[in-house]
């Protein structure tokens, strides 16, 4: 009975006749996406070239997001944890260098089992440090930006004012901090 | 040797498409985003599944860094306190300039908005900028819409405990499914399951009506008064404060009971728990609870049955059932 219309979801497109696609973005925002700092923990460990890590990740989820598609894995973890392990192993193959620690099990890491976890306050605390150890990392004038737009709730064109550059440039600053902040909230190194 | 390269260039895609995603994300974010606009978003999220979830990435993390303003508040003035506090100086200080900025700035407050949510067994305190309070009990959501006019929010499921500093110039509204609760005064909570809505006020006074609709008339709620609606109903009752604090023993991470029906106790843990009470016996449904106990201790509480009424209690993974 409750009146829903979920403002921060509306940016997603609802095109006729594919209902699912709605369906489908909450469950990878719910299911798939908290699971980010342990996928690439798993990458990591288990790729020789750790700076290959993110774009891994990108395409783990591009995978997952493309089967979800289809049909949406019940439960979420092992199925992304599956995908990632086979992913890792046809890149193996395709440079030839296939050796047996390339590809560790994640079952035996302990990460892939669909388990509780810790609680979810502790969780929910953590994330909280994550945000702001994202936010004190960032260069000096993006986080002035970021602060102003998302702890004051200013619009651009006074926090262009204040800090005396122009929107254009407010911008910038913006979508590098957003950048950053979706990494810094799974705890991915974000220098580069 | 062609596998590499193209490797390298899926390389360098993904941190572009992230890039990407996250430009979008702020012009999504800016206050002349219109309908062209996101249609050309629309375009762009279609095109390929790596544009959707680097975007949903970003999106996402961007919504719940909005946790940052809420805990941030109460450390540091932001907002019209620090406006204030500008004009102040400025006014002392004889700056019309500066003045003339703040007024400016004033006249150009943005409209806020905010999506909170709480796990089960989860609680959260967001200050508002006018120094309002709003505490969120488990597994709760709770969007805020702040704009020069009204100040308004949905309780889109959960419960919430409500200090509101009252302007009417400024009106306080709460949205809850079929009904809405119009803030006359200072302290009310709102629980709002799926076909039932209380509202009970601690002080000061609050409206209930039907979204407006003129066929059903508006409640007005004094101290101790209590409202539960349905779809089809609206009941009042009136409390004592001391009940009505009881109810609200979710704010210390309590449950208070008074001859509560040992299936209404069970339902009440298992809103705050993942691990559910399952009463596997009807006769012992009416067996009354009283005390204060740990909401997310459901050992503990079995445990107690087991004691006092000699109730068996067999586990079945997350659930507790509980029989003669």
């Amino acid at each position: 009975m409750a009146e829903t219309p979920d403002k921060n979801r509306e940016a997603l497109p609802q095109p006729a006749g594919s209902a699912g696609v709605s369906a489908v973005n909450d469950w990878f925002v719910r299911e798939v996406l908290p699971l980010e700092s342990a996928l690439m923990q798993f990458l990591r460990r288990s790729w020789r070239n750790r700076g290959d890590a993110e774009d891994l990740c990108h395409d783990v989820y591009v995978k997952v997001y493309e089967a979800a598609s289809r049909e949406i894995p019940d439960p979420a973890k092992p199925f992304v944890f599956a995908v990632a392990r086979n992913l890792l192993i046809n890149r193996s193959r395709r440079e030839q260098i296939v050796s047996i620690d390339t590809v560790a099990d994640p079952d035996t890491l302990g990460i892939a089992r669909d388990e509780p976890g810790p609680d979810r306050a502790a969780i929910a605390k953590q994330e909280l440090h994550r945000l702001q150890a994202a936010l004190d990392r960032l260069p000096p004038r993006c986080r002035e930006a970021v602060v102003l737009r998302k702890i004051e709730g200013l619009p651009r064109r006074e926090i262009a004012q204040r800090m005396g550059i122009s929107e254009a440039t407010v911008a910038e600053h913006l979508a590098a901090g957003m950048y950053a902040l979706a990494d810094g909230i799974h705890e991915n190194e974000s220098g580069r | 040797m062609s596998d590499n390269q193209e490797q390298q260039q899926s390389v360098s895609a993904a941190k572009d498409v992230r890039v990407q995603a996250s430009r979008w994300r702020e012009r999504r974010d800016r206050e002349d985003f219109g309908s062209a606009d996101q249609a050309e978003l629309d375009a762009w999220l279609a095109q390929s599944p790596d544009n959707m979830v680097a975007y949903l990435r970003v999106d996402d993390a961007w919504s719940r860094a909005d946790r940052l303003g809420a805990l941030r508040r109460p450390t540091r003035p932001v907002g019209p306190e620090r406006r204030v506090l500008i004009a102040r100086i400025a006014a002392a200080l004889g700056l019309a300039a500066v003045l003339g900025v703040v007024a400016y700035s004033e006249m150009d407050t943005p409209v806020r908005e905010h999506t909170y949510a709480t796990a089960i067994g989860n609680r959260e305190q967001i200050r508002l900028a006018d120094g309002s309070e709003i505490e969120l009990n488990t597994d709760t959501t709770l969007r805020t819409r702040i704009t020069p006019q009204e100040r308004r929010v949905w309780l889109d499921k959960g419960e919430a405990y409500f200090n509101i500093r009252h302007d009417a110039a400024h009106p306080f509204i709460v949205m809850a499914g079929t009904h809405r609760v119009t803030d006359l005064g200072t302290k009310f909570f709102v629980r709002h399951d799926s076909d039932r809505l209380e509202v009970a006020v601690m002080e000061g006074k609050a409206q209930v009506d039907a979204n407006g609709k003129t066929d059903v008339k508006p409640a007005v709620l004094l101290p101790g008064d209590v409202v539960v609606a349905t779809a089809s109903s609206i009941l009042e009752t009136k409390k004592s404060v001391q009940d009505l604090s009881d109810k609200l023993g979710w704010r210390q991470g309590m449950l208070v009971f008074h001859h509560t029906a040992l299936a209404d106790a069970a339902a009440e843990f298992n809103r705050y728990n993942r691990e559910k009470i399952v009463i596997g016996d009807s006769a012992i449904a009416r067996l009354t609870i009283n005390g204060t106990f740990p909401s997310r201790n459901v050992g503990d509480f079995t445990h107690l049955t087991q004691e006092v009424f000699g109730l068996h209690v067999e586990k079945q993974g997350d659930i507790a059932v509980l029989s003669r």
